[in-house]
């Protein structure tokens, strides 16, 4: 008798606490949508960000002749050497730059004619400060045309891109608690009017609204449970699934969704966390709706 | 606050109660009770019975006068306060006002439950007055499989488990046989000998007869407490159910 589970209000046969669970679901859902996004996307930039940081690429345009050409190497070459901060540097070869653009061009660059640039490979020390634009300069003064392409550029717009598109997954988010907010209070409302007349026979025998509030509490908290468990039941399949499709087609640049432990708890965490705030939401209606009574 | 303030259960001072903007329908009452008072309030239905009760329940503000409950100001009585407030009143409705979803049992436990009682307390409670009401077997019925007699009892008992200090009844005998309803009644008489001040509101001029309790009577919205008018006027004097007089010396006890 002591542990059995009591509800002085006929919650359970509502219509709208019935279809509660369902919207619940749905929000879990989309929640575990955006948050496992969110994640895959910060785990690429990292990874982006270790393995371009650290790399610039000088490009010299292609001379008249292979003298010309040798003494530009040299001057640019040795201008790399006396910079501080730059770790190695190594010239791309000519069989080297005709592979990496065989796919565009196929074999036509192999009859030798094609007139191509200079790619040197340089790698920055980590942790060095290198003014890149200072760098550009120097070089575009000693050798003309030679230009430097600075990944970290390309990179910080990037990266500037998944901030925004990580900001819209945290708007998204914070949507679908409102959303979550505005369900659970119109569901109470409407079970505060369905049982007014059992409410007020509660208060007339001395209930606190704290008792009456307890009863809607407990009713959400146990509906946003079985939705939330629901919604991420479902969007745990349709994840693995997502992240099977992207590693089948081969994209590189993303990695694969591997759940650290502490992801592992923001995914538990996320149907509790919807059914508390169904429950402090239920809780806080009915209490704020009683107050406006005798 | 004075001392005779203290010692009273219910004060009405020239209390007024209009329902929106229609008419008065109490006007003017004013009476006081003391702990241990056992009244009928008499009335043909319309009379304002109902709504009086209301005010004694707190179920409603009076419009205007002064209305004091176990010696607190209801005015002044701030939301948090009313619940100890109601704690301390039984109230048997009219239309007895039970949950449906709940058993008998449930029901009548309420009261017990909403004040924090422990649960060992509430079955032992529950059981023993069930089965003093005779609905022993019905303890675990639902209201709605429930005879009106036997859903009325179940609504007395949900209004005295708590032994409440006062005790109010709309019509507490209007389903049942004469013989149950003088059984209740010796019920609210012996909660009446524990202290409990109890107004019972009634049609029942057979009970009013037979039972020797001071009576006011509500007629067009006004109290009155003249016993000998009200006696006269009802012909109260005259031999209750089963033929048995109104003891005229009982009535003196309460003056």
């Amino acid at each position: 008798m002591v542990f059995r589970r009591r509800s002085d209000l006929p919650l359970d046969k509502d219509a709208l606490s019935r279809f509660l669970p369902w919207l619940i679901a749905f929000m879990v859902f989309l929640s575990a949508l955006s948050l496992a996004g969110m994640l895959v996307l910060r785990a690429a930039v990292s990874k982006w960000d270790t393995g371009l940081n650290a790399t610039i690429t000088v490009q010299l345009p292609p001379a008249a002749d292979a003298k010309a050409d040798e003494r530009r190497l040299n001057d640019t070459l040795s201008l790399l050497a006396s910079r501080p901060g730059v770790a190695r540097y190594e010239t791309l070869t000519k069989d080297r730059l005709l592979a990496l653009l065989e796919p565009w061009i196929g074999e036509a660059g192999q009859a030798g004619d094609l007139p191509l640039p200079l790619l040197i490979d340089v790698t920055v020390e980590r942790g060095a400060q290198m003014d890149v634009p200072q760098l550009a300069r120097d070089l575009a003064a000693r050798v003309p045309g030679a230009t430097v392409d600075d990944h970290r550029v390309w990179l910080s717009q990037l990266v500037r891109l998944v901030t925004m598109v990580e900001a819209l997954a945290w708007s998204v988010l914070g949507l679908i608690a409102l959303a979550t907010i505005g369900t659970v209070v119109f569901t109470t409302r409407t079970g505060l009017a369905i049982h007014r007349e059992a409410i007020e026979v509660l208060h007339l025998i001395g209930a606190q609204d704290t008792y009456i509030a307890r009863q809607f509490a407990a009713r959400a908290l146990g509906l946003g449970l079985r939705g939330g468990f629901l919604g991420l039941a479902l969007a745990l399949p349709a994840i693995a699934g997502i992240g099977y499709l992207a590693s089948e087609t081969g994209a590189a640049l993303v990695p694969k969704p591997d759940l650290s432990l502490f992801q592992g708890v923001l995914f538990a965490v996320l149907p509790f966390a919807v059914a508390g705030l169904a429950m402090v939401t239920a809780r806080t209606t009915v209490l704020r709706s009683l107050k406006r009574q005798i | 606050m004075s001392d005779s303030d203290r010692d009273t259960i219910v004060r009405f001072e020239n209390v007024g109660l209009r329902y929106g903007l229609g008419p008065e329908v109490l006007q003017d009452i004013t009476f006081a009770l003391e702990p241990g008072s056992f009244r009928f309030l008499l009335g043909e239905s319309g009379a304002g019975k109902s709504s009086l009760l209301k005010l004694l329940y707190m179920a409603l503000r009076p419009t205007r006068g002064k209305i004091s409950i176990f010696g607190k100001d209801v005015a002044k009585v701030s939301r948090g306060e009313f619940p100890a407030l109601r704690r301390r009143v039984g109230v048997v409705f009219q239309e007895f006002r039970l949950l449906d979803h709940l058993s008998a049992f449930d029901n009548v436990a309420l009261p017990m439950r909403v004040a924090g009682a422990r649960e060992s307390d509430v079955k032992r409670h529950v059981e023993e007055l069930l089965a003093w009401v005779g609905l022993k077997d019905q303890v675990n019925s639902r209201p709605p499989t429930l005879s009106g007699g036997q859903q009325q009892r179940v609504a007395i008992a949900r209004a005295v488990i708590t032994r409440p200090k006062l005790l109010l009844a709309d019509e507490p005998t209007g389903n049942v046989d004469d013989k149950l309803g003088l059984r209740l009644m010796h019920l609210f008489e012996e909660l009446n000998k524990l202290g409990t001040t109890v107004i019972v509101a009634t049609h029942n001029l057979g009970i009013v007869r037979q039972l020797a309790h001071p009576v006011m009577r509500l007629q067009g919205g006004r109290l009155s407490m003249d016993e000998a008018a009200i006696i006269a006027d009802l012909r109260l004097d005259e031999p209750g159910i089963g033929g048995v007089p109104r003891a005229r010396a009982g009535l003196e006890r309460f003056h």
